[in-house]
């Protein structure tokens, strides 16, 4: 079972459907709807959960999921503190999203700022900032996250701040070489011929020529982040009680795996869905953002 | 063509590239892309600037534009010196003379509408308002000949004519006073070179711009300039008004260049001059008049001194031994 499959197939005979279907393959429809119902959530918890993600009922706890025989007040389960597992789903669901997106967007525009300023300046410039991003290319990002979090202290803000930190010197070197060959494209020539300042060319010509590439990066880094962010809080560095997120759910579900598995699991295949929908759907949306590909 | 003003000086240009080093310890190795090179471009005239490919043509023209420093030498542009201005008043200065490359599609943003490109020099000069550069559009794909709904396309939806004339209606919706044309046609249909060819000297004569024709095509440069500057490894060979230079070829290599060009007309057989052998490298050229390891008429003296760009006649210059002599013994 090939994931790629409908983006890759031959042309297919006519027909609307046909056409709307490789315009729009099914699994990326399916992604897509599962990115929005994953926001929606997000945006919607403190409407829909049934409550709210500390209420513990002591008398309940671990009971499980009504499809397994638990009680239909606790559709998903409870843990061992009888906290209603649907409500912790959808409140660390929308924590676990926060984080990620400010987490990438920080990384995102920080390395792309720098591949810029790299590019521009060259000379020394360029090549401190290479230095750096090597030298944090070279380094097992999470024991750098763990030794900061644990010098520190842990906050939300540092949290994030690390978070947006991992992947930066990825959006820093594309880009850096990106803008240095497409600097010397026919296009950026003219329109500097044409008197246009570098701001200019930067902003309006060179970064939207770019900006599918680093889309592309952008959704290859995010499930990395959130990888990240569920990993440091598996490891009980990251997001902490009563506050909780996807990772979290994991790392303190992880004691009671034999006797209570969902617990874990269902985190688990929240964090696998999601990562997977987003990268799927970053794959489509690269293909669809160039216009030269736009007709096909 | 008497005592005018000129549009454009350029006086002792010279452009030397630095290449890459071949060892570590080796002395870095220099490209004379362009040198010593002086000529002038009258308002609303065509100056054509022929020569075979790598003799540094493209470089003039960027240099004419500062779109590139010139190692020595002065551009002097509606009276102004261009060379080493703050980057504003270079700006200030692209208003005035523009650009046309040679490969159209590389020169458009594929990711712009081609309506937008077109009126981008009125927002990067922020000339008139929006509602202005709509006009100015209409105008613009009136006057070289596109119809209205290209503005919508992409580059690559349309031909490769139809982007070239895009490209020159973004050169041209300033008003520019010079447009330096660096091989406009020569990534065209044979068909549509006329077409593009056509167009450019209208434009000319609606406009009175003038044009640096930069080519390696001597028919489109018959065609189209009044004045002809032939260049060889860097330097001015010959400078001549059309009709003299195609008439009676003074320099050696511009001899050879119009022998080379196929005449329709079977009685004109066995007049070609074969040129033996590649042009030199610029990195190292020849001693002397550089064309001397080619030319046929060469003499001790052509290895030994360079030549420099005599006048010979009414505004016509050459840069030959041989023919300043000829001029001088009788």
């Amino acid at each position: 079972m090939s994931i790629a499959s409908p983006l890759t197939e031959p042309a297919a005979a006519p027909g609307r459907a046909r056409r709307f279907l490789r315009r729009y393959p099914p699994l990326v429809l399916l992604a897509a709807l599962f990115i929005i119902l994953t926001l929606l959530i997000s945006a919607a918890a403190d409407w829909i959960a049934p409550y709210h993600y500390t209420t513990q009922d002591l008398s309940n706890r671990l009971l499980p999921p009504v499809f397994l025989g638990g009680l239909a007040q606790y559709p998903l389960g409870t843990d061992e503190l009888g906290r209603d597992i649907l409500s912790r789903l959808i409140y660390a669901t929308r924590f676990s999203v926060i984080i990620a997106i400010l987490g990438t967007s920080i990384g995102a525009v920080l390395g792309t700022l720098i591949g810029f300023i790299a590019a521009h300046f060259r000379g020394w410039v360029e090549e401190t900032l290479m230095m750096l991003v090597d030298a944090q290319a070279s380094m097992p990002f999470m024991l750098l996250a763990l030794a900061v979090l644990a010098f520190f202290g842990n906050s939300l803000v540092l949290f994030i701040v690390v978070l947006g930190i991992n992947g930066w010197e990825n959006y820093a070197r594309l880009t850096r070489g990106m803008v240095l060959s497409a600097s010397s494209q026919g296009y950026a020539v003219a329109v500097h011929a044409l008197g246009a300042t570098p701001a200019r060319i930067y902003t309006r010509h060179i970064l939207p020529n770019i900006l599918s590439v680093l889309i592309v990066q952008f959704t290859l880094n995010f499930p990395a982040t959130i990888l990240l962010e569920t990993s440091m809080s598996f490891l009980g560095l990251g997001i902490q009680p009563p506050l909780t997120s996807l990772g979290q759910m994991l790392g303190s579900g992880r004691s009671h795996l034999l006797l209570a598995w969902w617990i874990a699991v269902l985190p688990g295949t929240m964090i696998f869905l999601s990562t997977l929908s987003i990268s799927m759907f970053g794959d489509w949306l690269r293909d669809r953002l160039d216009p030269t590909l736009r007709n096909r | 063509m008497t005592a005018m003003v000129p549009l454009l000086a350029a006086k002792g240009l010279r452009r030397h590239f630095v290449l890459q080093r071949r060892g570590l310890w080796q002395r870095p190795v220099h490209l004379r892309a362009v040198d010593d090179v002086s000529f002038e471009i009258h308002p609303g005239e065509t100056l054509g600037l022929v020569g075979e490919s790598g003799c540094g043509k493209s470089t003039v023209g960027r240099l004419l534009l500062g779109l590139e420093r010139p190692d020595a030498g002065e551009v002097a542009f509606e009276g102004r010196n261009i060379i080493g201005q703050k980057a504003a008043q270079w700006r200030a200065m692209r208003r005035r003379a523009q650009m046309v490359f040679q490969d159209p599609l590389n020169a458009l943003d594929p990711r712009i509408g081609l309506g937008r490109q077109i009126i981008e020099p009125l927002q990067i000069h922020a000339v008139g308002d929006p509602a202005s550069h709509a006009q100015r559009l209409a105008d613009a794909l009136d006057a070289v000949g596109l119809p209205q709904e290209v503005a919508k396309r992409y580059p690559h939806e349309i031909s490769g004519g139809q982007q070239q004339r895009v490209v020159i209606a973004r050169a041209l919706v300033l008003d520019p006073s010079l447009v330096v044309c660096d091989e406009p046609v020569s990534a065209l249909d044979v068909s549509v070179q006329a077409q593009v060819v056509n167009l450019l000297g209208r434009l000319q004569r609606e406009r009175n711009i003038a044009y640096l024709f930069i080519s390696h095509d001597l028919k489109v440069v018959r065609h189209l300039s009044h004045r002809v500057a032939v260049m060889y490894l860097g330097q001015l060979v010959e400078v001549a008004d059309r009709e003299s230079l195609f008439r009676e070829p003074l320099h050696p290599y511009t001899q050879a260049l119009i022998a080379a060009v196929p005449v329709p007309d079977p009685t004109r057989r066995g007049r070609r001059i074969l040129l033996q052998g590649d042009p030199p490298s610029p990195i190292d050229p020849p001693s002397g008049c550089r064309f001397h390891t080619r030319c046929p008429h060469a003499q001790p003296v052509c290895r030994e001194r360079v030549p420099p760009l005599d006048p010979a006649g009414s505004q016509r210059w050459v840069a030959c031994h041989l023919v300043t002599r000829a001029k001088e013994s009788p």
